[in-house]
């Protein structure tokens, strides 16, 4: 079952998971100590890991370590337009 | 070792072109305050740092500035792509033109070549970590000072979320000072440099 119906809504989800991820990091860093906030990273960490890989399967890898997900028999990490361009993430 | 990521921090999607835009812009990839030479700040920094959180804190943001330097690439590529010569001549974009058509170069606004003069790498943690905080906050008024001069929402927009970023590590290096202070003598945080004097007292 897809979860987001269109490619740039899941795109959107993965930069809000992964905006998450990063902002708790940074704060963690300074507070290791800080239990609601390292629940909150597994959370958002494991929402991040699910949406690489369902948009790796339906649309092309965004990073190397789901390059296996997509049902591909050729090296697809060149075919998805790079960030800056038409059409990119 | 670092693993790239097909995507940008924050989306950039910009439809109309505008060199002049552009050409103010280049300064945060190339410029004294710019993302370059943020990240090449804090990923220098952090091999001598002794305390675990800041080296932490050090690698994790100069490893973000890379993520901001490619989002302002990203704006300065869209908003330079397609252009005829005519624009070319008419925006005044020609100086940058002849010498790098319309590849990305680390420039300041201003032409001048990015250079690693404009940061420091002191060796001495309360030096560098106010030398830090000194640099969130010039970037923070380099986005305030693009943002006075830019109407289209979607060069806003990114900008935006960039100079907000400017103020969430201004929080977490001035977090990371007091860290620091929190290990040294209260009496005198000055007796002694803990990245070059006695080691057993880290």
């Amino acid at each position: 079952m897809k979860e987001f119906s269109s490619r740039k809504d899941l795109l959107n989800h993965i930069n809000t998971v992964s905006f998450a991820v990063n902002d708790i990091q940074l704060y963690l860093n300074t507070h290791p100590e800080d239990t609601e906030a390292l629940a909150y990273f597994h959370e958002y960490k494991e929402k991040r890991v699910k949406a690489l890989k369902e948009y790796a399967t339906c649309y092309g890898p965004l990073t190397i370590d789901t390059v296996d997900a997509s049902a591909c028999d050729r090296w697809n990490w060149v075919n998805e337009p790079w960030p800056w361009q038409e059409g990119g993430c | 070792m670092w693993n790239y990521e097909k995507r940008l921090q924050f989306p950039v999607k910009i439809s109309k072109p505008d060199p002049k835009a552009a050409q103010i812009i280049i300064t945060q990839f190339g410029g004294p305050d710019g993302e370059l030479a943020a990240s090449m700040r804090y990923l220098s920094q952090r091999y001598t740092m002794p305390y675990k959180e800041v080296t932490a804190t050090l690698t994790d943001i100069g490893t973000e500035e890379l993520a901001h330097m490619e989002m302002i690439c990203a704006i300065v590529h869209q908003l330079t792509r397609n252009l005829t010569p005519e624009e070319i001549e008419r925006s005044g974009f020609g100086t940058y033109y002849v010498d790098h058509t319309l590849a990305l170069w680390p420039q300041a606004a201003s032409g001048t070549p990015w250079t690693a003069t404009v940061f420091q790498s002191k060796g001495d943690p309360i030096t560098d970590l106010h030398e830090n905080l000194a640099a969130e906050q010039k970037a923070r008024t380099t986005y305030d000072n693009i943002l006075r001069l830019v109407n289209d929402p979607d060069i806003i927009a990114p900008i935006r979320f960039l100079r907000e970023r400017e103020i969430v590590h201004y929080q977490r290096f001035g977090e990371s000072l007091r860290i620091v202070t929190d290990h040294l003598d209260s009496r005198n945080f000055y007796a002694l440099n803990p990245e070059f004097d006695n080691p057993a007292c880290r």
